[in-house]
């Protein structure tokens, strides 16, 4: 299958790259690593009229450290933020779940941006980056603006980014303390989509987990944090029994759909064991 | 259409392609790298796997626009230039790393993308290392060893470059 003809526009600065867009006509379509884009341009299910790739848009590539906070670059690849060593010494949550996405072949050309943005429900690095409080720094004619995670996802496939805006770069909150985490994820052999995954990061102090922070991958249309299961676990004891109970209210809040891989209260339940397991490692227990 | 260069297996070559062309079509169809296989064309199978600028890509999933300028390896170049085979397509004939082949060549190159990165993987780490390639003759045994006898090969022969077949 190919795809269906269209113009092709490679800048290479994030400034050339909003013009590019801008004058692509009424069907633009920016490309990331294309490892999705591809696919349903080959189906054509997508067919549109300009593809803007940012492939050569060498700013948005790369990960640099600003003191609190880690900024990772839209464009940088799966495979790079899985061996970056700030990744690995402050956001190491991000290169766990990484290693999930798809294959090795996927990974070498897919981004942490462009997954973001294309904000599929069963990819993993959206609620890792809603888990994480990340921060999307978009980029449109008007300028830059910044967007919370949490504001971001807006519904399936659907994010805050307007028409004519690119997601530039993401901005990662260092965790500080003593963090465990843990990226717990459920999907058939053959498809790395999840069927459900669970984010988690625990702090603990003194024998007591002091915070939790908790995403959801697949447990309806945009990743969800698990406030009930969070709120259960602040202050709790550091114990087996205490993360069971917490972990029980991790489907609370979520609106899970059904299909050819699990029904919705088959996800409600996984939610709940994934949940457990997540949190457990990740406190170390 | 759009003007691209690359180099195939060591040779440039420039050509006019039409930006929805597929890498693996440009390099099947316009430069007669044939053995280069499409498989399932929905991005899974990997068999259509080549090295872009050394790194292991499903060729299906990318355009050959975005090749231009890059350095592209295929099955077809990866023998040494007398013939004699790479480490790992000989670990493939010796283990019996195949039945019907046409998933071969994406194997071979994902196995060699491997290689570089852990030169000694366990059994589970060539099964997650390969699992964007599919085999649908038969289990995947014999495609793990051969991996594995091309490990001990390539690092034996960094060692002491007489030692063939060596296991890791």
């Amino acid at each position: 299958m190919i795809p269906a003809p269209f113009e092709y526009v490679r800048p290479t600065t994030v400034e050339e790259a909003v013009q590019a867009v801008a004058e692509g006509g009424e069907d633009v379509k920016i490309m990331a690593g294309g490892q999705s884009l591809i696919p349903v341009m080959r189906l054509r299910l997508a067919a549109p009229e300009t593809i803007v790739d940012l492939g050569r848009v060498a700013e948005m590539r790369g990960v640099r450290d600003e003191g609190d906070v880690l900024v990772i670059g839209a464009m940088t690849t799966h495979a790079e933020v899985i061996t970056d060593p700030l990744i690995a010494q402050h956001a190491r949550l991000i290169a766990e779940a990484t290693e999930t996405v798809a294959d090795r072949q996927t990974r070498r050309r897919g981004t942490f941006g462009g997954a973001l943005a294309h904000a599929d429900p069963a990819g993993d690095l959206a609620a890792v980056a809603l888990a994480l409080d990340a921060e999307m720094v978009i980029a449109g004619p008007g300028g830059r603006r910044t967007v919370p995670a949490s504001e971001f996802f807006v519904d399936y496939l659907t994010t805050s980014l307007d028409e004519g805006e690119i997601l530039v770069e993401i901005r990662v909150p260092k965790l500080s303390g003593d963090w465990g985490v843990r990226y717990e994820k459920f999907n058939r052999v053959a498809q790395a989509w999840s069927i459900v995954a669970v984010a988690a990061a625990v702090r603990r102090e003194d024998g007591h987990i002091a915070e939790a922070r908790i995403g959801l991958t697949n447990m309806g249309p945009t990743p969800l944090r698990a406030s009930a299961t969070e709120a259960a676990l602040a202050g709790a004891p550091a114990t087996a029994d205490a993360v069971a109970a917490a972990a029980r209210s991790a489907a609370e809040g979520t609106s899970p759909s059904s299909d050819l891989n699990a029904q919705a209260d088959y996800r409600e339940h996984l939610v709940q064991v994934l949940t457990r397991r997540a949190v457990t490692a990740a406190a170390g227990l | 259409m759009t003007r691209v260069s690359m180099r195939v297996d060591g040779v440039t070559y420039t050509d006019e392609v039409e930006p929805r062309t597929l890498l693996v079509h440009h390099l099947r169809e316009a430069l007669g790298k044939v053995g280069t296989v499409v498989g399932c064309d929905t991005s899974n199978c990997g068999a259509c796997t080549v090295h872009l600028d050394g790194q292991a890509v499903k060729s299906c999933t990318v355009l050959a626009v975005q090749a231009d300028g890059a350095e592209v390896t295929t099955i077809e170049g990866v023998a040494a230039p007398d013939g004699s085979l790479h480490p790992v397509q000989k670990a493939f004939h010796e283990m019996h790393g195949l039945q019907c082949g046409y998933c071969t060549p994406g194997m071979i190159m994902a196995s060699i993308d491997l290689l570089k990165e852990n030169p000694n993987p366990s059994d589970t780490e060539v099964r997650e290392g390969i699992e964007g390639n599919l085999c649908r003759c038969t289990g995947y045994q014999n495609i793990v060893r051969a991996v594995q006898q091309a490990a001990g090969e390539l690092s034996g022969s960094a060692a002491t470059p007489e030692t063939t077949g060596a296991q890791a």
